[in-house]
């Protein structure tokens, strides 16, 4: 499996994801990504782009993905993310998805896409 | 207060060294995880405007982002004042609170008394303070049990 760049677009379609926030994804790449759901975790590791995949759905991790500029994040599982996420979302211009799909399911159909985590 | 002495002893000490090409004071609220990181979202907004390297802005980000959220998590109240130098960059973080106990101890990663609320938002890792020292090129803290925390993080530039 190669590595390779895709789009906001291509993932969403191909994990059927629910834009909670968003424009233009056919536009905004992603070549790696990062898993986690502790925020000290994911402030510190998470790097530049990544897409993120977590099943925290409050509106601080928003400031987390604009302090480590990443590219979208994935609120995966059945939490419902607060209307306040999604708004802050919108406001920081962060692309917001939701599936009910667990985190492992997510993961593994990125990375079959050829996005990885280093 | 000693602290409020302590915060205008530095940033005298700091200005005399070194011209300060910027300061903000920032208001942090305790309690309010919504607002929480937005203060460290605005520095960072602000670094980059100014054309720091954007892996400083990145280690900036990452300290005060933790220092910030203590302060939220901990503390009732509390103020970022950010000053930036032509050699540095200065954060000090200071609030009222609990204060912490034994800071050594703290540092220790993994050691939280965040409440289980807080762990199930994803914080409460233990691993904040030692974020902060391993983003930051100088790390002091002070903190008197019942009054407060006082943290200033200076970042070198390239
Ligand atoms: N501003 C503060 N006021 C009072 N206590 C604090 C403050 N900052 C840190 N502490 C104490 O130090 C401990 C360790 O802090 P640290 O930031 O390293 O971890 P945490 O906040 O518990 O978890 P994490 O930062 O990983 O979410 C805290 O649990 C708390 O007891
Ligand atoms: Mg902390």
């Amino acid at each position: 499996m190669s590595k390779k760049i895709i789009s906001l677009e291509q993932i969403k379609t191909s994990l059927n994801l629910e834009v909670l926030q968003g424009n233009q994804l056919d536009k905004k790449k992603v070549n790696k990504g990062y898993v986690g759901d502790v925020l000290s975790n994911v402030i510190a590791q998470a790097k530049p782009g990544d897409i993120w995949i977590t099943c925290q759905g409050h509106p601080n991790i928003v400031a987390v993905a604009v302090l480590k500029k990443l590219s979208a994040i994935i609120i995966v599982g059945k939490r419902n993310p607060e209307p306040a996420t999604v708004q802050k979302a919108k406001t920081e211009n962060i692309p917001l998805f939701k599936t009910e799909l667990p985190a492992f399911e997510v993961v593994g159909k990125i990375y079959q896409q050829g996005v990885f985590g280093i | 207060m000693v602290c409020d002495q302590f915060i205008v002893r530095k940033i005298s000490k700091i200005a005399k060294m070194k011209d300060i090409i910027y300061k903000q004071e920032f208001n942090i609220q305790g309690g309010d995880f919504i607002n929480g990181g937005e203060a460290s979202c605005k520095i960072s907004t602000i670094l980059k405007e100014i054309g720091i390297d954007p892996e400083v802005i990145l280690r900036v980000a990452v300290a005060s982002y933790e220092a910030e959220m203590n302060v939220v998590m901990y503390a009732q109240q509390g103020t970022i004042i950010f000053i930036l130098t032509p050699v540095k960059l200065v954060l000090q973080i200071e609030d009222i609170g609990p204060g912490i106990e034994d800071i050594n101890r703290a540092m220790v990663p993994g050691f939280s008394t965040a409440t289980d609320e807080m762990r199930e938002m994803g914080f409460g890792a233990g691993m904040g303070l030692p974020n902060i020292k391993e983003n930051s090129d100088v790390l002091n803290i002070d903190s008197e049990t019942g009054k407060g925390t006082k943290l200033e993080i200076i970042i070198n530039l390239p």
